[in-house]
């Protein structure tokens, strides 16, 4: 299991293939379908320090507010990335990051973006909101919670060991495509469709 | 019989229980998938992931995942009691969970696109009432997630490129193409609930009350019994795998039920839930002694 700190560069994410298993450590931010629309009216230059180099995780956490103010992740497992995809590629180019974090992994316009760019697609596994909450070890701060609701804002958090595989890479290598077209041809293969 | 703060109170336990405890026939399913999966391998992986997830949240007692979903709640209740009473026991239930953060704010308005910061909102929770003879209550429920229910679909009968014609057949082709065009979307390896016939509400309806059902019952219409067997199988030939990753643990289970349809009409609505099955079925006696059923 190789591991990463964030902030990355890129000539580290370049050297990252489909199927790598890796764990991360380092600051990252939090953004799904609210987010994505507003990083691209207008360039948020309050975020942007966040994001150059580093990922977007897409999520939507279970939060606890502390008396004292402070904020822990309760819960936070990956979302379906599929519904970023129209933005997903302008977001990695205008703030400059070398990955996203997801589930169900993207499409081919990301897949470009990545490889323009020097990003990857990270893929967490979908419902260990558990684990991965646990490998959030501090919230540092948060962007838009009153506009967006707790799911939908930005939040800014340290990671350590958070554990991600490599589903698509900056060469344009797509798990998702290879799974997605053995799967297809099976099913016609099953319902007699083939030719 | 108790009081409606008396049921919210109960209420808010079968909550806790669906958010935070995976059924023992799901962990099951799991489990037999895991070891089914070359070791090393990205499902198998994948697979002891959910594994630890599960069971860090049933011991912490917190959500097995961040989106808690829908509340969905079938109530069996006796003669004479209150129906709007049990619902607005429910949502007060809802409300108060997710203020001890056993539910996600999982309710958006969408005419002004904003939170409601509760978990409430028309039409969710999603509750269904039904009167029975017996002197107690029964609750059943799941907490249905959102990427999942972005994979459901629904067909209409017969479908020229599935070569699907309206019988049993017909069924059987349009529910393995949802589990191909879902992909690992919904978080494979998924529970299919499925319905033939109803219309296009009630037969979603119906498909998503199949997901109560114990993984390891067995269907009592003998046919549809050997379609759940064989559907099983073939979706599980697909590939897709854990998380989309490839492999050879699809789905965990095939449910299928079916229901009264116009001559017009021919639906097959296919409902697709995560691994993360959170069900909750709980009895209560008249003085609202519980009884875990699941």
């Amino acid at each position: 299991m190789a591991r990463l700190t964030l902030p990355s560069d890129e000539k580290t994410i370049r050297d990252l293939k489909v199927g790598d298993f890796v764990e991360l450590s380092g600051r990252m931010i939090t953004g799904r379908d609210a987010a994505h629309h507003w990083l691209l009216h207008g360039f948020r230059e309050e975020v942007a320090p966040f994001m150059k180099d580093s990922v977007i995780y897409h999520v939507g956490p279970v939060v606890k507010k502390h008396e004292d103010g402070h904020y822990t992740f309760v819960a936070a497992g990956p979302t379906t990335s599929a519904r970023e995809e129209p933005f997903q590629a302008d977001v990695i180019g205008t703030y400059g990051l070398r990955g996203v974090i997801g589930k169900g992994g993207m499409g081919p316009k990301t897949l470009k973006g990545l490889a323009e760019h020097g990003a990857v697609y990270f893929h967490a596994v979908g419902g260990t909101a558990q684990v991965l909450a646990q490998a959030v070890v501090k919230v540092e701060q948060v962007f838009q919670l009153k506009e967006f609701g707790v799911p939908e804002a930005l939040w800014v958090i340290q990671v350590k060991d958070f554990p991600v595989v490599v589903t698509m890479d900056s060469h344009g290598g797509s798990l998702h495509a290879e799974v997605e077209k053995a799967s297809k041809a099976k099913l016609e293969q099953l319902l007699g469709l083939s030719a | 019989m108790l009081t409606r703060e008396q049921w919210t109170e109960k209420f808010v336990d079968v909550i806790a229980h669906a958010s935070s405890q995976l059924p023992p026939d799901v962990l099951a399913a799991l489990e037999r998938g895991r070891d089914a999966e070359a070791p090393g391998s990205l499902a198998a992986k994948a697979l002891d992931s959910i594994l630890t997830n599960v069971a860090m949240a049933k011991g912490g007692w917190q959500p097995i995942c961040q989106d808690t979903g829908t509340p969905l709640v079938w109530i069996h209740h006796p003669v004479g009691t209150s129906t709007r009473m049990l619902t607005a026991a429910f949502e007060e239930a809802v409300r108060q969970a997710t203020g001890k953060q056993l539910l996600r704010p999982n309710a958006v308005d969408p005419l002004t696109d904003k939170n409601t910061g509760h978990g409430q909102a028309p039409g969710i929770p999603s509750v269904h009432c039904e009167e029975w003879d017996e002197p107690g209550l029964e609750v059943r429920m799941i907490l249905k997630g959102g990427g999942c229910e972005n994979v459901g679909a629904q067909y209409s009968l017969p479908n020229t490129k599935l070569k699907a014609d309206r019988d049993l057949d017909g069924v059987r082709r349009c529910i393995l193409d949802a589990v191909a065009q879902a992909q690992g979307k919904g978080c494979a390896p998924g529970i299919i609930g499925a319905c033939f016939g109803g219309d296009r509400g009630s037969g979603f309806l119906e498909s998503k009350r199949q997901l109560l059902r114990r993984l390891d019952d067995t269907n009592p219409v003998p046919e549809l019994a050997a379609m759940e067997k064989e559907l099983y199988e073939q979706a599980n030939q697909l590939g897709i795998g854990p998380m989309g990753f490839g492999g050879k643990t699809t789905v965990l289970g095939v449910k299928v039920g079916y229901l009264g349809r116009l001559p017009a009409s021919y639906f097959v609505s296919v409902s697709y839930m995560c691994w993360a099955n959170r069900r909750a079925t709980a009895k209560f006696s008249p003085s609202g002694e519980v009884t875990w059923l699941d």
